[in-house]
């Protein structure tokens, strides 16, 4: 297993006033995404487990665009990971700020 | 037990009205009445499995068991779910003992009926030990429930199916409700070919599968005792209904049903196959069996009495 984690200092605070959220499910080829808005409004963190070793530079590339592309802001996303694809990853993470978010169009 | 995550969002169901499709998180919200859910031991909490990590495996926030409270019709209900795709909805240490709790408090209270979505192949390979005595403690707690008045319904229509110490967990219930797509057996299609050689069950014949160990034959034979709809509505009906009726759990109980299960031997035991079952309950054309419409089946199972008892 290995453990990965980004901090980024973002300009806009994830939508909505939902604290908690989680989308996916651990099997092979994809995650789950704990979404937990505890963090201050400019600041988001992306904690991984992973049993796929040794892609740090991926997984790092896939949430910096996350949050480039994302409002994230005070939100702690913890991920399962069975082993996704960068493609899943940035869909499940969408999908997480998107439930936080809650029912908005 | 403390209530918590009452506010937890999940990806919504809407596209997914399939329940053998759905999550387990979809499941449960599909089935209470809205918004009633109330999670204990939420993913929040990380009460994750001890063990996975030894193998170099990842964890599941919720250990794929989500348990808590809700609604049906109004009326407060305890629900247990397995995730299916999560190591096969499998029972390890943790994932047991969160359905273990549920059913003790749900004995404790005497009061609130308990509904269990089965999707599962059975113990956790990887917590063999520990997944074995949380199917023990798992039937004595349902057994103990039953016995202090509480009815325990058990939901079978998921990917995995109910297999392995599942079966015989659903056994124990007070009532099944299982829709077409859902299996229940012990040993899984796998294990009694690799055991006994593909001449006694060839596992790669779906067919085979469905009609040995499917809803529609489980059905049939008084395994089940409601036909559900592969859909979040047909189960929240299923579940309805069954929980309208739940005879007293008592030795007569038990007895009536060692009766029944004796009778069915006795009348099926010389049979090769499900058609030939159906054959002799009286079914004039067995073989049009697993493509017969939900509707179509339902009626015809109305009108056979087998599938009628006062037993379980």
């Amino acid at each position: 297993m290995e453990h990965l984690n980004y901090r980024h200092i973002v300009q806009r605070r994830a939508a909505g006033t939902s604290k908690l959220a989680i989308v996916g499910v651990v099997a092979s080829g994809n995650l789950e995404v704990l979404a937990e808005r505890l963090l201050p409004d400019n600041e988001c963190e992306v904690d991984i487990n992973t049993a796929a070793e040794g892609f740090g530079e991926v997984w790092q590339a896939v949430v910096a665009d996350f949050v480039e592309r994302r409002a994230s802001g005070g939100v702690r996303l913890s991920i399962n990971d069975g082993g996704a694809r960068p493609d899943m990853v940035a869909l499940r993470l969408a999908q997480a700020v998107r439930a936080l978010e809650g029912e908005q169009a | 037990m403390s209530a918590s995550n009452s506010h937890l969002q999940v990806d919504s169901g809407l596209l997914s009205p399939s329940w053998y499709e759905a999550s387990a998180r979809q499941r449960v919200d599909g089935l209470l009445d809205a918004g009633s859910f109330d999670e204990f031991i939420g993913p929040a909490e990380r009460e994750t499995s001890p063990h996975l990590s030894l193998f170099n495996l990842p964890q599941q926030f919720d250990d794929g068991m989500i348990v808590g409270r809700g609604r049906l019709d109004g009326k407060t209900v305890f629900i247990a779910a397995q995730e299916g795709r999560f190591m096969g909805g499998s029972f390890g240490e943790v994932h047991g003992a969160k359905l273990t709790g549920l059913l003790r408090a749900a004995r404790d209270l005497g009061s609130v009926p308990v509904l269990v979505l089965f999707d599962t192949g059975g113990v956790r390979l990887q917590e063999a030990n520990a997944g074995e005595l949380a199917i023990a403690e798992i039937m004595r707690a349902v057994i103990e429930a039953r016995l202090a008045g509480v009815p325990v319904i058990g939901l079978i229509g998921g990917r995995a199916g109910c297999y392995g110490g599942g079966g015989l967990i659903a056994g124990c219930c007070s009532a099944l409700a299982v829709s077409e797509q859902g299996r229940i057996s012990v040993s899984g299609p796998e294990v009694i070919e690799t055991n006994r050689g593909v001449e006694e069950f060839d596992s790669k014949d779906r067919a085979l599968v469905w009609r040995t160990m499917g809803g529609k034959h489980r059905r049939l034979i008084g395994g089940a005792d409601r036909f559900a709809d592969d859909s979040l509505a047909g189960f929240r009906a299923a579940a309805s209904a069954l929980l309208a009726h739940v005879p007293p759990m008592q030795v007569e109980t038990l007895v009536a049903e060692q009766r029944r299960l004796e009778q069915r031997l006795q009348q099926f035991g010389g049979s090769e196959d499900a058609i030939d079952i159906w054959r002799s309950l009286g079914i004039s054309e067995p073989a049009s069996i697993p493509g017969m419409a939900y509707d179509d089946f339902a009626e015809l199972v109305a009108s056979l009495k087998e599938v009628r008892h006062d037993a379980r």
